[in-house]
């Protein structure tokens, strides 16, 4: 299968290793992946802020970079950025009076996945050991962050797939459902009630004495670790496709770097 | 309205009342987040309604086929209001009512307010009503010399204590028992000095003192759940039997209620009162559930009144992608859910209706630009939570997120310097609208990591970034951007067609 990523921006810039890993499991599982130059970004900073206007040009960007049709499907290590891809652009095209972006723009989600909606539902990955290799000996607890669990339904896609790597011990968190607190600009605009939240998120984490939380999207997990690595917690926090991608021969650290095998520098 | 009438129906007006916040929702919020007794309370009593209202909706197979249907009769109401208004108004006269139109608070207000002196009375008893809450009506008539006296419990509680409500179910959820146990001591006539904290004891103190009320009131003022199109019929649903007095042994009965409340006929209201006693109380049914049309001689309230309320009503409808707020219907299941609710109680909200439903229904009546309603749509981390919980399936973060697009664009064109967020918003623009643009400014990550120093750690940022540092940190940027790795470093492992570059 020709698979198109998505990369999204806050990977592409800050967590390049989790575009890295999302590419070894989709090529050790024999796929092609392509990547798709013109992107950049959702647009749903833009979207959630309320600037419609500026966010037109972002989506329009995003639609123009997707919609050739020389890939099959086109994934992200995001449930909130394919939530947007999703949900918000259609809706965005449609207030801004541009219809025919609108169809282009459904037909663009339609054929976008979250990655974990692809590695179970499309490519038919239930067993990390087994179908990816994966191995991750560390103690982990889950996060399931809100727009892929109350926007695309993932339900326990990306916990079993954490559940099914070999040497993971996973520890249940408690109050998984509770949003981290980040909600994009809302951190900076209700920093008060977001660090709150974040306060009652670590907490928790830290109850369960895992050595680092995992999870879907960047965004959340910076913003968790963000907030554990400022009360100089020794818990941190790792995007789910890494964990995957780690294998005894070729481990991730629990630092957030990836050790880069043979097909990478 | 002093307009002459012309002839054609005038813009829908926008609502007053205790609608309005004269402070923004974050600074409301960090004076809230500071009470901790509020927030201990406030979590408890959220997580106990939270675990309640789960478990009696998952014993329902076809939960969300009753959201669904709830969801179609609701938009079917509102896509058919006037119409469905007229029917009402014809089968509630018919029956004996008398029926008055409000467009506003004021309009509403003075109406009560003279039907209560038509009745020579100086006292009315009131069912727990968030339309009256909406208007302002106790204060209203307290200027007129008229007291009205709170029969709910945690109504009567707010009351005494001189409070403002902060949920719109459990209007006293903000206090716990030692803390009513000490209202009912200095401000209950006749109370029982010895008076415990024990539950059933402050239940037992506050019908002692309701009881004198309900005999001795000429008039009632209530709201209304529901309103049956087909046969005139108000519906009052509520839990501890003081509604029910009041409904039935005062003369005159005063109904303050939303044009909104509409349902088409009462084999409707089969799908209603399964949905809203499961979400707002947690219950499977609620104890007390009033039904009256007209007047009945010899049988209960002799004059019976509906006060039909728009105050902003109309224009919220005219909001295409905001009409389905009207869809309401006032469980409070959201409020229960929301993690900022949890955090900030109701009364950061500064509106009659706090909570998800509160951020998009305040200023969908008021309009975006009343006062600092402005900054009501913004108290969300868009987790969405509230539309899982929604019975009538509102979606309140798309809604949020287009009252949050109607403040932007109702601030352009003002000739003001432009804010730091609208100057980062055309910033990131720019970066994000191009591939090639997002490249260029990622060959930048290195200072970024220059930047963070030793620690790999930004720890400080300035302007309104400061929110971000003021509890998290942000690891130092990566040397190589993702895009820069593919295109210069990545060597497929399996495939090997020409890759796009």
């Amino acid at each position: 299968m020709k698979i198109a990523l998505f990369a999204t921006c806050i990977v592409d810039a800050m967590y390049p290793q989790t575009a890295r890993a999302t590419v070894k499991i989709l090529e050790r599982l024999g796929h092609e992946v392509i990547f798709p130059s013109g992107q950049a970004c959702c647009g749903q900073m833009h979207i959630n802020s309320g600037y419609m206007d500026e966010a037109l040009p972002v989506v329009a960007n995003h639609v123009a970079a997707f919609e050739a049709k020389t890939y099959d499907v086109a994934v992200a290590p995001s449930g909130s950025c394919v939530a947007s891809v999703k949900h918000q652009h259609p809706v965005l095209a449609e207030r801004c009076g541009d219809a025919a972006l609108k169809a282009r723009a459904e037909a663009v989600g339609a054929k976008t996945y979250e990655l974990s909606q692809l590695l179970v539902d499309v490519l038919g990955v239930t067993n990390a050991a087994e179908q990816l290799g994966s191995h991750f000996a560390h103690k982990v607890t889950y996060h399931p962050s809100c727009h892929g669990m109350r926007s695309l339904h993932l339900g326990d896609r990306q916990l079993d797939l954490l559940k099914s790597v070999g040497g993971i011990e996973v520890a249940d968190l408690p109050e998984a459902d509770q949003c981290c607190g980040f909600g994009g600009t809302f951190s900076m605009k209700n920093a008060d009630v977001s660090s709150a939240m974040l306060e009652d998120k670590a907490k928790n984490i830290e109850s369960t004495g895992a050595s680092l939380c995992s999870g879907g999207d960047a965004s959340c997990l910076m913003h968790i670790g963000g907030g554990l690595s400022r009360t100089k917690s020794n818990t941190t926090t790792l995007h789910f496709a890494e964990i995957l991608a780690s294998t005894i021969t070729e481990p991730v650290s629990v630092t957030g770097e990836v050790f880069v095998g043979k097909g990478g520098k | 309205m002093s307009n002459v009438f012309m002839g054609m129906p005038s813009l829908p007006v926008f609502g007053d009342g205790n609608l309005h916040i004269d402070e923004p929702f974050p600074a409301a919020a960090h004076r809230e987040l500071g009470n901790t007794q509020m927030r201990a309370n406030l979590r408890h009593a959220t997580h106990t309604i939270r675990d309640k209202r789960l478990k009696v909706v998952g014993e329902l197979p076809d939960w969300e086929e009753l959201r669904d249907a709830g969801a179609a009769t609701k938009n079917q109401v509102m896509a058919n209001l006037p119409a469905l208004l007229e029917e009402f108004e014809k089968n509630f006269t018919a029956r004996g009512g008398i029926i008055h139109w409000a467009r506003d608070a004021d309009e509403a207000n003075r109406i009560v307010s003279d039907l209560i002196k038509e009745q020579d009375t100086d006292e009315v008893v009131k069912v727990k009503s968030m339309a009256t809450q909406e208007i302002g009506l106790n204060e209203y008539l307290e200027e007129q010399g008229i007291s009205a006296f709170e029969t709910d419990l945690a109504e009567l509680i707010v009351q005494l204590g001189h409070d403002k409500p902060s949920h719109i179910l459990v209007p006293a959820i903000h206090k716990n028992r030692t803390e009513v146990r000490d209202i009912f001591l200095a401000e209950m006539p006749n109370v029982d000095p010895n008076l415990t904290d024990e539950p059933r004891l402050l239940a037992m103190a506050a019908r002692e003192h309701l009881r004198r009320k309900f005999l001795s009131a000429k008039v009632a003022v209530s709201g209304a759940n529901f309103a049956l199109a087909d046969s005139g019929t108000l519906a009052v649903v509520e839990s501890e039997g003081n509604g029910r007095m009041c409904l039935t042994l005062p003369e005159t009965l005063i109904t303050v209620m939303g044009i909104e409340k509409l349902l088409p006929g009462k084999e409707d209201l089969e799908v209603f009162m399964q949905l809203l006693p499961r979400s707002s109380t947690g219950e499977r049914m609620n104890p007390y559930t009033s039904l009256w049309t007209g007047v009945t001689e010899g049988d209960g309230p002799q004059n019976v009144h509906l006060v039909m309320l728009d105050n902003g009503r109309t224009a919220a409808l005219a909001d295409k992608y905001g009409r389905t707020a009207l869809n309401c219907i006032r469980c409070s299941a959201c409020m229960n859910v929301c993690p900022v609710y949890e955090r900030t109680g109701g009364h950061a909200y500064g509106s009659t209706y706090p909570g998800p439903i509160g951020a998009i229904l305040t200023p969908l009546l008021t309009g975006i630009k009343s006062e600092e309603n402005s900054s009501l749509p913004y108290a969300s981390s868009l987790c969405g939570a509230c539309y899982d919980a929604c019975p009538v399936k509102i979606n309140i973060p798309e809604i949020l997120v287009h009252l949050r697009g109607e403040d932007v664009d109702s601030k352009r064109g003002e000739n003001k310097l432009p804010s730091q967020m609208d100057l980062m918003m055309k910033g990131a623009q720019w970066a994000f609208s191009s591939g090639k643009n997002l490249g260029l400014l990622e060959k930048g990550l290195p200072l970024g990591k220059l930047a963070a120093g030793r620690d790999k750690k930004i720890k400080r940022l300035p302007g309104i970034a400061a929110g971000w540092t003021q509890s998290r940190d942000i690891p130092a940027p990566p040397a190589q951007s993702f895009r820069d790795w593919w295109k210069k470093d990545h060597r497929p492992a399996a495939a090997t067609t020409e890759q796009e570059k």
